[in-house]
């Protein structure tokens, strides 16, 4: 038979996508309480729970007692003992955590619908009667000394400590890890004071999230905080200053059997009309699985598993941050194809098709992260601590919509340039000290 | 006041299933309160089904299924995700592998597209392998070997618990091993393992259920029909004397311990196996828990404390034998002995003095809240129900656990803490190698 067949491999055409369904942003209710404090409510009712999220402004707060106060603000008070308010939470499926960072103190959590008011009314109780008490105190200034330890022991901790202080420099995120001394220093008072002078309601931000009419959440919320008082002092924050390139900083940690590559750039805050082509710009390079950056190191080199670039937002300002873990023998190849990715990318427009691609992920990410009472409730937080509200997210789907190749290309000539990088490596120095002096200067720290 | 218990509320989340002629199950479970879906196939072998001399070959393989298929070439399917605005990824279990994409709902088609299309065959070449062996191994030395307290518990301790291959390998792999692995190897695992009745499909969130299942016959419906292979049978005796290791951790700053006891099988004895994993919660779960009160509070003889059961903590997704672990970081210069002591003393007296009042129904209220807030996500009922398909044929128990979990009794959990004794323990100790 001299016919050819091509049956057995016929191709299959990929289908097309239906038309999307627009972005719907939920309707949130907000209201303002008489002491100054800010609730926000949107419904989400699948599940018959409630996300709780409260951003407390806690910027230029002394380290060790602000992580000592996230540690230890549920231990108890005069009503309640730490295990009483754990056990009063749990009954109904309620829970609170409490986390700090330069910018804010934070405390969510999720329960029951039906424990609404129960949970609010606790989360009252802590915030206006917290008492610190010594035992409790004495016994979590040791365990966050012991975390401290096994943070230090991580090279992912090591690699960003490091990166934020070349970054940051004098600036209070430069350290955002308090030295075991200091913690172990903290007092009791202490903590009562800090609580005093920072915890109040004037600037604070309550969200709640789920399964309860917005109206009805925010009587409950006015309900069981309308007594808190107080006044204190708001630190601003000086913004954060420039990038400052210079030579790569090589932190030796003797043998590591991967290097931890940063590079950090500069970047911009969410509303700032760059963001949205530089959010591409980042994702075309190294912010998703199908950027050139994953695609060449991983994907054709082999050289790491999951390599990463995010613009991270702060209050103080924002900040392009990529890191790999990559094997010791390859760390300066590594590094000459993340700048060869960078630099192609600076001066190169990207493919229409690659913007389109890119384009697609934010926006299809958008309403992923919308589909959860959980990721409402940290979106909604994270907007309204930047002084934003849910409504921004359809500006800022518009923006993705309408940035063209050249807008993409002006901002990675812009912000995504090798020259303007800040590179950390934490790894082997005598392992990869040479090769990367063969690339640019070195300057060596031990960790 | 105090006695008064939460009502546990249920989910009513509809559970669709059918079987094509080619032996893939399908279930469909729509939600159309967001627009976005949930993609998840199942595929019935883990790390316990990879040959003797192969560790690690289940976890490659499943790299593998990533890289280029029939229709598609390297880095399509990524691509094709993410294009559509999509999230993906893959993991591999001790007893299945799964794939999984997340997507706005417009979608649905590209997705199934997809994964039907490396159930036909994945482009196994030996650049492929080559690669994703490199990738791999970078993979362990981040989870594994650059880091302290790598692969604690769940690749140190089955080994001191088990005695056969299956059950007691390293599922990530030796170096060695994963090196040798051939093309010809993943062909074999895939002809065996990869056949359509051996894979379970499901679809979740903004879906018509008609409309789905006329695409999931398109698409599906002319892959190879290949039978699931026998599944054999991992069961190992349980232990009558206690068994004890020790290593030293070269980056652990701190002492560690983790314990394990078997429990009844997750499957065949599910009424058995329940109070387990509640047991495992009124121990440890938050600050008003048994333990959490006495080792971290009262004798700050630790210096944090989990309980969970599965290695992996995947309590309705792990077939038998299987096991309750409770773990701890001690605090510089600890004491491994005396933290098992007294967890064996607090074991007596809960199975001795029972529960204090209040204490079971606030746990199985928080216990609620964590299983309701893992099926909000669209992908967490696409992948919880295809694994209750494929290992119970009943993917709506995803909406009676809650129930189940509150209505475990307090003689249960007494009776489960009984059998937690030393004899029947295997644990293993981490020895701080880089304390200062």
């Amino acid at each position: 038979m001299s016919t050819s067949t091509t049956t057995a491999t016929a191709v299959r055409p990929l289908p097309a996508l239906r038309p999307n369904r627009r972005l719907k942003v939920p309707k949130q209710a907000e209201r303002t309480l008489r002491n100054g404090l800010t609730v926000i409510a949107v419904r989400r009712s699948a599940v018959p729970l409630v996300e709780l999220r409260l951003w407390m402004p806690f910027g230029r707060t002394h380290l060790a007692r602000g992580a000592m106060l996230a540690q230890t603000m549920l231990a108890g008070t005069q009503a309640h003992s730490a295990t009483e308010i754990a056990a009063e939470l749990q009954k109904v499926g309620g829970g609170l955590t409490a986390g700090l960072d330069p910018d804010r103190l934070m405390l969510s959590g999720a329960g029951l619908v039906t424990g609404l008011d129960r949970m609010l009314e606790l989360l009252a109780e802590v915030l206006t009667g917290a008492n610190y008490p010594a035992d409790w105190v004495e016994t979590e200034r040791d365990r966050l000394v012991d975390r401290i330890q096994v943070a230090q022991s991580q090279p992912s901790h090591l690699a960003r400590t490091a990166l934020l202080k070349r970054v940051y420099g004098r600036h209070p995120y430069a350290v955002q890890t308090p030295d075991p001394d200091q913690v172990r220093a903290v007092r009791p008072a202490a903590l009562r004071r800090l609580h005093a002078e920072r915890v109040h309601p004037a600037g604070e931000v309550l969200v709640l999230v789920g399964d309860v009419a917005p109206e009805r959440a925010l009587d409950a919320a006015e309900q069981a905080l309308a007594g808190w008082r107080g006044d204190g002092h708001v630190a601003e924050l000086p913004p954060a200053p420039p990038l400052e390139p210079g030579p790569l900083l090589l932190v030796d940690r003797p043998g590591s059997v991967q290097s931890s590559l940063r590079l950090a750039l500069p970047a911009v805050p969410r509303t700032h009309p760059d963001h949205a082509a530089l959010q591409l710009a980042n994702l075309i390079f190294g912010g998703y699985f199908s950027s050139r950056w994953v695609e060449n190191i991983r994907e054709d080199k082999g050289y790491t598993y999951g390599p990463h670039s995010l613009v991270e937002h702060s209050v103080a300002g924002s900040v392009l941050i990529a890191g790999a873990e990559v094997a010791t023998e390859v760390t300066a190849a590594a590094l000459v194809e993340t700048n060869y990715e960078l630099g192609r990318l600076a001066t190169v427009p990207p493919k229409a098709d690659e913007l389109e691609q890119a384009r697609q992920y934010a926006l299809g990410t958008l309403q992923l992260g919308m589909s959860t009472q959980a990721g409402l409730a940290s979106l909604t937080s994270a907007y309204a601590g930047n002084g934003l509200r849910l409504d921004f997210l359809a500006e800022h789907a518009a923006r993705l919509a309408a940035a063209t190749v050249d807008d993409v290309a002006e901002v990675a000539a812009r912000y995504l340039a090798p020259a303007r990088a800040v590179t950390v490596v934490l790894g082997d120095a005598e392992r990869v000290a040479d090769s990367l002096a063969a690339l640019t200067p070195v300057r060596t720290e031990s960790a | 006041m105090s006695t008064r218990r939460a009502k546990i509320p249920a989910t009513k989340y509809p559970a669709e299933r059918f079987t094509l002629d080619n032996g893939l199950r399908v279930v469909l479970t729509p939600d159309r309160s967001a627009p976005v879906i949930g993609v998840a196939v199942v595929y019935d072998v883990g790390i316990r089904s990879e040959p003797e001399g192969r560790t690690g070959f289940a976890h490659l393989f499943e790299h593998l299924m990533f890289q280029g298929s029939e229709n598609l070439e390297k880095l399509a399917h990524f691509r094709h995700v993410q294009g559509a605005g999509g999230t993906f990824n893959g993991s591999t279990h001790l007893d299945y592998t799964d794939y999984f994409e997340t997507l706005p709902a417009n979608a649905l088609e590209r997705a199934l597209f997809l994964e039907a299309d490396r159930m036909r065959g994945p482009r196994l070449t030996e650049e492929n392998l080559r690669n994703q062996v490199d990738v791999v191994k970078e993979e362990i030395r981040v989870n594994v070997l650059n880091r302290p307290y790598g692969g604690f518990p769940w690749l140190t301790l089955p080994p001191v618990m088990f005695d056969t291959f299956p059950n007691a390998h390293d599922g990530y792999g030796s170096f060695d091993d994963l090196e040798s692995a051939t093309v010809a190897d993943a062909a074999d695992f895939f002809r065996r393992y990869y056949a359509s009745g051996n894979a379970v499909l499901a679809v979740s969130g903004d879906i018509d259920v008609a409309e789905a299942t006329t695409l999931i016959e398109r698409h599906f419906g002319d892959v190879p029909a290949r039978p699931a292979p026998q599944r054999p049978d991992f069961a190992e005796p349980d232990l009558t004397t206690e068994r004890r290791s020790t290593y030293t951790d070269a980056l652990a700053p701190l002492p560690a311990v983790a314990g394990a006891w078997r429990v009844p099988d997750p499957v065949d004895d599910f009424a058995g196996y329940l109070p387990y994993v509640v047991l495992a919660e009124v121990l440890t779960d938050g600050d008003a828990s048994r333990l959490v009160e006495r080792l971290v509070q009262r004798d700050r003889s630790v210096t944090s404390l989990g309980g969970y059961v599965g290695f992996m903590g995947d309590p309705f997704d792990v077939r038998d034998p299987t096991a309750l672990l409770l773990q701890a970081h001690l605090p510089p210069g600890g004491d491994v002995d005396k933290v098992l002591r007294t967890i064996d003393e607090e074991l007596d007296r809960l199975a001795t003095d029972g529960l204090t009042d209040g204490e079971l129904a606030r746990t199985q209220a928080r216990m609620a809240t964590h299983l309701l807030r893992d099926t909000d996500a669209v992908l967490g009922r696409a992948l919880r129900m295809a694994v209750l398909e494929q290992q119970r044929g009943e993917p709506g128990l995803l909406n009676e656990l809650p129930r189940l979990v509150g209505a475990v009794t307090e003689d249960q959990v007494r009776a489960a803490a009984a059998t937690l004794r030393p004899e029947r323990r295997a644990s293993v100790e981490v020895v701080a190698g880089g304390a200062r």
